[in-house]
């Protein structure tokens, strides 16, 4: 075994045995200890798969288009041919690396601060198995694989908002519980025709259409792009989103928004647009319509939200209608705007949340008609709140510009009347994305502190700033250098335009 | 060398603003602990002013060495085959500005010093947060210094947008204004809606070019249709950030912010940031002609609209608001009949005379407390420094000979009178005949409401009578004593070669009027006699009495002209509305329709399988026949298919 191998199993296996330890030890706050180490362990893992062979030279015809740095592939169920294939390359590895580092963080914080509902000890485990589900996800080469780990994450989210969640858990909870899973049944037969049609469930043999009739191409995509759709969430599969990030503990809400919604948008990527190239090319102006649909209706919620925790969930909605809107386009500009739009808006809606989760600790309430003059009495929690929403606004120069700004020149550049609209309208949701972000720091940070913001301290726990300052930095060097996500991600991305595109 | 210079001039105020923004924002307890406030604001306004003083340096070593246009660029990223590059493209006319830019912002911070400081009979709120407020200015410099210096256009891009997120910041800064939040919001989002036309415009370049590098973008050969395109989309960016109708409406409200914040916006940042990428770019611009064509229309409408807003304004800030809307008027107006030298000229003694008049404007305020000039009146012998100053800035304004404004000003109307007579400009000559005789309209109207301005406020009667007004203390005087010089002698440069050389634009294919940057002749007498009846006019309406407003000669016009046509109401009426009510419609329509159908099927589910468990709830007798007929019906069944095969 290579010490690439090794660190593929390692980044899997201490989330899992860490869950294990968490759930072993008696006392709560060692137990919460354990699992944070076990998190920054598989952290530690994750970041050094970058280094191995990274030889992209030109892609031709006859290479394949996913030529993983590391790849493990061994024999799992030989009777059905299943395999335990996991690799990673330029497309998965930020994402891995951005789970491994939410997770951390999410872990760190719950050292300091657990929510209501339940023991620590079980939250900090579920966090690990949501992580082993989430990686293993990104990870998996092989379709039914990529199913499983797809469907280990729901239960364990599942338990964290109904346990530790606001007072309307249980129902959110179901609600998301039924929604994905309706999405994963629709997963499961498109897995099931591709690997009928196919004779194999080999993510590397598969992508480029592997010999798969037109028809098969279009019935799989359809089914693999609506499981997607409802994980990502696309409008108008969006519904289950924003009941559960309200009602989810911060924590659950930071990895919902920050990796969880990038399932989708990765199985987009990697196996709907791979596998059934020609299903994507048929399949592209609708998506790239729901997609500016997604980008204006969230918007415009969001104008009219009075929720704090809601609005940032809407929000979300409009960030992933521009990283669907780049996926739509198909074309190498699109798909990179899309994968750095993926991270930007991990790391700055897992900081937004962490940030209106504070605030609502601190106020014991979310209503943003309740909440204003945060700049009087805790300055630096406003300053950190305007920071976050201006980058998730898209000011240039910050993570979240790159996506949004490159989705929009994407569909300029695919040109064509359908297209150039799509980008003209994806603007102007940049115009009301501004708009509704300063009306929430107006309403929070502005004016005369209220009642509930009155009694709210300046100062910040040094848990709080541990796991908030790094996603600042992040936010800010992606930003500065968008070289850091997209270096590695230009060969495969080119090589699957090239398979799109033949 | 000399890029070096240019990409350490924007990282200077950078550094310097970021670090500023580390500090603590606020004391603890603003009563008891005053020592840790006074020590970070102590080391607040030290950052501040090196950054600045340090950026001026900069720009001057910047200015002595370039000698001739110098470009350096590295890859940032590469997306998919359009490169966006890291560089600096530098030349006389970036040199020029930035020196402009650094010296209102070392003016500005210094200013601030003694502007915002906590006085014996303030209340507590004042001067709360220092530190973060000279960061926000650090960092507002060091946008405008990339905007100036960027070699790429994304580049630009973000210095154009973060310098829209300074000003947000720094406007809202005053706590005890309740309509600064408000303002602040609608100077960015005004801004912001531009932006969405210069994304798009960068957009068709750069797909066009396959590279955001400005040398690039030039030296690509367009489409006329993309270039057209492409240049009106960034023009609309161009009217939001130089407030140009229709997109001006939010520079008077941005008043709500401190006065030095005011002069900085003014003079040297943000809006002079539009004109000065129309110059960047004057190429794609002049190989369009449409697109000068509509920015002539643009500023000769913003020129007429923003002066005669100016003439009813009773706010002292809102006059020199609405004059800065028309005085960017002139120069883009400048740039529609083919002259970016005369452009960049006005630009340069703009910034000079409008931040002399806004910090001059502040130390009134700050003497009597009051922005209003219906409760000034007399100042002239208690503050005879800062009238002084406001005659040489308020001369510069109006284009009283030899102050910089009427050297610059005259430039603008040579070129633009050559565009019309004799059909020099790149676009139709009568964009020249618009833009030449709203100017001339503009030279009259702007020495009327200086005039009013200098009389209602300095002459005349104390109509308060309580306050004791006092010239400003030397933290405030050093910065409006040094700018009255280049405010009047700026214009006197335009004579050196070396300052007009810096200023010419080899690109530019326009003959004629582009020889010199200022034209002696007898074309001078035209504006200098309308200058005469603009102030002739004033003087008399004052002098038949002196306690009144002069503005009352505009007799039912007056309210008009107070709400600038009222064209707040109208794009309150026509945009802000329509998409509050399209905001409800939508949430209302996520929740009841979208939701309610994943709801109502959840519903329908569970309702069915309610409906299926009472079926089976059945009493014993016909429970008994439904099993019975059940295994009746499955006999029947194998009998049927068994006996078949």
């Amino acid at each position: 075994m290579s010490f690439g191998q090794v660190l593929l199993v390692a980044v899997l296996a201490v989330p899992a045995l860490g869950a294990v330890a968490v759930a072993a030890t008696p006392r709560d706050r060692a137990a919460r200890l354990v699992g944070t180490v076990a998190a920054a362990l598989t952290l530690v893992a994750a970041v050094p798969l970058v280094f191995g062979d990274r030889s992209w030279f030109a892609w031709s015809a006859g290479a394949p288009a996913v030529r993983p740095w590391h790849e493990l592939d061994l024999p799992w169920v030989p009777g059905l041919e299943l395999r335990f294939h996991l690799g990673v390359d330029g497309i998965s590895w930020p994402l891995v690396v951005l789970t491994a580092l939410l997770t951390l963080l999410c872990c760190g914080y719950s050292l300091w601060r657990v929510p209501e509902g339940g023991s620590g000890r079980a939250l900090v485990a579920l966090l690990l198995v949501v992580e082993v589900g989430i990686l293993g996800t990104f990870l998996a080469l092989d379709l039914v694989l990529f199913f499983l780990f797809f469907e280990v994450v729901l239960l364990p989210m599942y338990a964290i908002i109904a346990g530790w969640g606001g007072a309307d858990r249980r129902r959110a909870a179901r609600k998301f519980a039924l929604y994905t899973l309706f999405g994963s049944v629709l997963l499961l037969v498109g897995v099931y025709v591709v690997v009928a049609a196919a004779g194999t469930a080999d993510v590397v043999a598969l992508t480029g259409g592997a010999g798969l009739s037109r028809g098969t191409q279009l019935a799989a995509f359809t089914l693999l792009a609506i499981a997607f759709a409802v994980k990502s969430p696309l409008w108008p599969l969006h519904s289950w989103l924003p009941d559960a990030h309200t009602q989810a503990p911060t924590v659950g809400s930071v990895v919902l928004a920050g990796v969880l919604l990038k399932m989708g948008t990765y199985g987009l990527i990697r196996v709907a647009v791979g596998v059934a190239p020609e299903g994507a090319r048929w399949a592209a102006p609708v998506l790239g319509v729901l997609a500016v649909a997604a980008i204006l209706v969230g918007s415009l919620v969001c104008l009219a939200q009075t929720e704090v925790k809601r609005l940032i969930a809407y929000s979300s909605v409009g960030h992933m209608g521009f990283v669907l809107l780049g996926v739509a386009t198909l074309t190498t500009t699109g798909i990179q705007a899309a994968l750095i739009g993926n991270v930007a808006h991990g790391v700055i809606t897992g900081l937004l949340f962490f940030l209106a989760g504070a605030v609502k600790d601190r106020t014991g309430t979310g209503s943003l008609a309740e909440l204003s003059g945060l700049r009087e009495t805790a300055p630096r929690l406003a300053g950190l709140l305007a920071f976050a929403a201006i980058a998730s606004l898209g000011l240039p120069g910050l993570a979240g510009f790159w996506g949004e700004a490159f989705a929009v020149i994407a569909a300029v550049q695919v040109g064509g009347p359908l297209w150039t609209t799509l980008g003209v309208l994806a603007a102007v949701g940049g115009a009301l994305t501004a708009a509704y972000f300063l009306r929430l720091l107006r309403q929070v940070t502005h004016g005369r502190p209220s009642t509930a913001v009155g009694r709210v301290g300046p100062g910040l726990a040094g848990a709080e700033l541990t796991a908030w300052v790094p996603l600042v930095l992040l936010a800010l060097a992606i930003g500065l250098a968008p070289a850091l996500v997209l270096g590695v991600a230009e060969g495969p991305v080119d090589a699957l335009v090239g398979v799109v595109f033949p | 060398m000399t890029g070096l210079l240019g990409a350490l001039l924007p990282a200077v105020p950078l550094v310097a603003g970021l670090l500023g923004l580390l500090l603590p924002p606020a004391p603890r307890h603003p009563t008891t602990n005053a020592e840790g406030g006074d020590r970070a604001r102590r080391v607040a306004v030290a950052l501040g002013v090196t950054g600045a003083a340090g950026a001026l340096a900069l720009a001057v070593a910047l200015l002595v060495t370039v000698d001739r246009p110098r470009e350096t660029s590295t890859t940032w990223v590469d997306l998919g085959g359009l490169t966006v590059t890291l560089g600096v493209r530098l030349d006389g006319a970036a040199a020029l500005v930035a020196v402009a830019v650094t010296a209102v912002a070392l003016a500005v911070q210094v200013y601030s010093i003694g502007y915002l400081r906590r006085g014996p009979h303030d209340d507590l709120d004042v001067d709360h947060r220092y530190p973060p407020y000279a960061a926000q200015i650090s960092l507002f410099t060091a946008a405008m210094l990339l905007v100036v210096v960027a070699g790429d256009l994304l580049m630009l891009l973000v210095g154009w947008e973060v310098m829209g997120l300074c000003s947000y910041l720094l406007i809202a800064h005053d706590r005890r204004l309740p309509g600064a939040p408000a303002a602040a919001m609608k100077a960015f989002l005004v801004t912001r809606v531009g932006d969405v036309g210069f994304l798009l415009g960068i957009a068709l370049l750069g797909v066009s070019t396959g590279s955001f590098r400005i040398a690039d973008v030039l030296a690509h050969d367009h489409s006329t249709a993309t270039l057209t395109a492409a240049g009106l989309l960034l023009l609309a960016g161009v009217a939001g950030k130089s407030a140009q109708f229709p997109l001006h409406t939010w520079l008077p409200d941005a008043m709500a912010g401190p006065t030095p914040i005011s002069a900085l916006i003014h003079a040297a940042t943000m809006v002079a940031a539009g004109v000065y990428a129309v110059t960047r770019l004057y190429p794609l611009f002049t190989a369009a002609p449409v697109t000068l064509t509509v920015l002539g229309v643009i500023g000769s409408i913003t020129l007429l609209l923003g002066a005669l807003a100016a003439t009813a304004q009773d706010d002292i800030k809102r006059v020199l608001a609405w004059s800065t809307v028309s005085q960017i008027g002139y120069m883009t107006g400048a740039l529609a009949v083919g002259s970016p030298s005369a452009a960049l000229f006005h630009l340069l003694t703009h910034a000079a005379f409008k931040a002399l008049l806004f910090l001059a404007a502040g130390a009134v305020i700050h003497a009597v407390g009051t922005t209003l000039m219906s409760e000034m009146g007399g100042l002239r012998r208690t503050m005879p420094v800062t009238f002084w100053c406001t005659v040489v800035g308020l001369g510069a304004l109006a284009g009283v000979p030899p102050l910089a404004g009427f050297w610059s000003k005259d430039g603008v109307l040579a070129v633009a009178e050559a565009a019309a007579r004799e059909g020099t400009g790149p676009a139709p000559s009568w964009v020249g005949w618009l833009v030449w005789l709203a100017g001339l309209a503009g030279v009259a109207i702007t020495a009327w409401y200086a005039g009013r301005l200098l009389l209602r406020a300095f002459f005349g009667e104390p109509r308060l009578p309580l306050v004791r007004p006092h010239d400003p203390p030397a933290l405030l005087r050093w910065p409006v004593l040094l700018l009255a010089v280049p405010a009047a002698l700026l214009g006197l440069a335009g004579f050196l070669g070396a300052f007009a050389d810096r200023l010419r634009f080899a690109t530019v294919p326009v003959a004629g009027a582009e020889d010199a940057l200022v034209h002696l002749g007898p074309g001078l007498l035209l504006p200098l006699a309308l200058l005469l009846v603009g102030a002739g006019l004033v003087l008399l309406g004052w002098r038949r009495d002196r306690a009144a407003d002069p503005a009352a000669a505009l007799g039912p016009l007056r309210p008009v002209f107070a709400r600038a046509f009222r064209l707040d109401d109208v794009q309150h009426t026509l945009v802000v509305r329509p998409v509050r009510a399209l905001a409800r419609v939508a949430r209302t329509g996520d929740e009841v329709v979208v939701d309610g159908a994943v709801e109502g099927s959840g519903r329908a589910a569970s309702g069915l399988g309610a409906g299926l468990a009472a079926l089976h709830r059945a009493a014993l007798p016909r429970a008994a026949a439904g099993v019975l007929a059940g295994a009746l019906l499955i006999g029947l069944a194998a009998a049927l298919i068994g006996g078949v095969r």
